[in-house]
């Protein structure tokens, strides 16, 4: 386990080099990746289920794209305005969902995200509406590494993102936080009874969970030059969740196994039959719920013949 | 004065009333058992104590302060825990996990980013000696739910008392432990600090006779009586109870 990073790492620096001409879509894997971590840590350390993260991805985006357009256009820092774009959405929005639980929980994240997606596509003034935001022109990367039209700075770029968002997170959950957090994913009367102030901890959680998705969302805008109202939509938000799912939860590498396989998957299967390509992955969906509940990351646990 | 008193206490769901008019007292250094048949209320009682839920009227007072308005966490930061009567653990954690979280809460670590949880010597050896003192050693590495269930209790025990808690409220602590096992609670109930207020809530007369020197009886959300094991023993309405009612 030790190693596994290293080898994640290795196996997308080889992948820049495999596939020269597929540089876009690698990037789109890498981008989708921060969001999904975004989502583990909600869903795979507190338990909380989630079905709105885009809300936070597009606040991120929305908010890079604006900040580059009107203010600066230097990457990193449109990265910390993503990032507090998300936090602060999933803040405000985190007070009131922590306060439920289970179905309501769902649908207000839900809710909140239409309620983004909706401001986004009336105020057409800022965002472009149906448009999109166009003309983000980023700078050269700490002023030294300028985006170039075949993807390779961006490549990379995202590359180190997904490494230090993930090392972050890997550190969390360690961390006394961390573990608090799945004390409260495992069970919730046990942490109240030990005085843990579990409604913060979780808003806290979903506050650091929209600060990712939302370095995700001004990734993906710096790297497209483009935001458009998808990256508010209730698909996205889906997505996010099933490849985390098909991955496994709680482990972090389940997010980078999941993303992979099922943006993989829809690249290939989209290309050859654009209409049926959802069946493809609606049965690896169901064979993983029957065959590995736990997700692929536990795959190789049960070819050994332990329990899940 | 110190340590806990309750006054005129009630509990009512809807029209249902659980505690009625309960006076109660729990000093630190004693040991009372409160029984009484299925359904009497005792699980409530504790529940009001701790905090898990309001009363509908009178005063729980700790160290003459009244904090029957006051939320479980807090009251956690007073000194008041409980071991639930099914056990209540994270199962997929590790022994040494489970008893290390109480301690991070009771230490304020709980909001920690990037120091690991387990990296602070001083924590750890307090981790280590309650395991050693609850003896489980050999399964500290284990997630609990691989435990037996006698020993599942051992650990909520343990766990419990990482708050340091100075008002110890066990619920049923040998329910659902098999026979073989209960000699290991019993033993563990003998060895909590002495100056430790210890409620205990139970069926086993065995282990009431063995631990309490005090028993309230519990019938219908009343007290029926109060006293040492002796006179409990010997008091014709509770025998009534035992005996007439059905019950272990
Ligand atoms: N949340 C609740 N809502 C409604 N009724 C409740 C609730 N909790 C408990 N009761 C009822 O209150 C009564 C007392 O329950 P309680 O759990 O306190 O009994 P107990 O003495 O602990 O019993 P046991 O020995 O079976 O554990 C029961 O009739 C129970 O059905
Ligand atoms: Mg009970």
């Amino acid at each position: 386990m030790r190693f596994l990073p290293l080898v994640f790492v290795a196996l997308a620096a080889a992948a820049f080099f495999v596939f020269p001409y597929d540089l876009a879509f690698l990037t789109r894997i890498l981008i989708m990746i921060v969001l999904v971590l975004s989502v583990d840590l909600i869903l795979g350390y507190a338990g909380v289920p989630t079905l709105g993260q885009a809300a936070m991805y597009g606040a991120g985006a929305y908010a890079a794209g604006l900040f580059a357009i009107h203010v600066w256009a230097d990457p990193v820092a449109g990265l910390i305005i993503g990032g507090l774009a998300g936090a602060a959405l999933a803040f405000v929005s985190g007070l009131i969902v922590m306060r439920t639980h289970g179905l309501t929980a769902i649908m207000l994240t839900i809710a909140v995200a239409q309620i983004c997606l909706e401001i986004a596509n009336r105020a057409r003034d800022i965002t472009g509406g149906a448009e999109g935001l166009r003309g983000i022109r980023m700078e050269p990367v700490l002023g030294l590494f300028a985006f170039d039209f075949i993807g390779q700075t961006g490549y990379w770029y995202a590359l180190i993102v997904v490494c230090v968002v993930f090392a972050a997170l890997a550190v969390i959950g360690r961390a006394p936080f961390g573990m608090s957090l799945r004390g409260i994913h495992e069970s919730r009367d046990r942490m109240l009874a030990i005085g843990a102030p579990v409604y913060w901890r979780l808003v806290l959680a979903y506050t650091l969970g929209g600060a990712v998705a939302g370095i995700g969302g001004a990734l993906a805008a710096q790297i497209t030059q483009l935001v458009s109202l998808e990256t508010l939509s209730f698909t996205l938000s889906a997505e996010a969740l099933i490849m985390l799912i098909l991955g496994g939860t709680g482990r972090l590498y389940g997010a980078v196994i999941g993303t992979v396989l099922f943006m993989t998957v829809h690249h290939l299967a989209a290309a050859n039959d654009p209409f049926n390509w959802l069946f493809v992955i609606g049965g690896m969906v169901l064979a993983m719920v029957f065959f590995l509940p736990s997700g692929l990351i536990s795959l190789g646990h049960a070819l050994k013949g332990g329990r899940k | 004065m110190t340590g806990l008193e309750v006054r005129g206490l009630s509990k009512r769901f809807g029209g249902l009333v659980v505690s009625e008019n309960i006076d109660f007292d729990l000093k630190p250094g004693d040991r009372k058992a409160l029984i009484g048949p299925n359904g009497a209320g005792k699980s409530t009682f504790a529940n009001l104590v701790t905090g898990i839920l309001a009363p509908s009227g009178g005063e729980i007072r700790l160290d003459g302060r009244d904090i029957s308005r006051m939320g479980e966490a807090h009251r956690v930061k007073l000194g008041i825990a409980k071991t639930f009567q099914i056990t209540t653990l994270f199962p997929r954690l590790t022994v040494r996990d489970n008893i290390r979280m109480p301690i991070l809460e009771r230490e304020g670590r709980g909001y920690r980013l990037l120091r690991r949880a387990d990296g602070e010597a001083g924590i750890e050896a307090e981790v280590q000696s309650l395991i050693d003192q609850f003896e489980l050693g050999d399964l500290a590495d284990k997630p609990v739910r691989d435990l037996a269930y006698g020993q599942q209790r051992l650990v909520e025990m343990a766990l419990t008392l990482a708050l340091k808690p100075r008002i110890l409220i066990l619920d049923e602590p040998a329910a659902g432990v098999p026979s073989s096992e209960t000699s290991l609670i019993t033993r563990a109930i003998e060895r909590l600090p002495q100056d430790l207020a210890v409620l205990i809530i139970e069926h086993d007369m065995d282990l009431v006779f063995r631990v309490a020197r005090k028993i309230v009886v519990l019938v219908q959300g009343r007290i029926l009586t109060e006293g040492t094991p002796s006179e409990i023993a010997a008091n014709a309405q509770v025998r009534e109870l035992y005996l007439g009612g059905g019950h272990d």
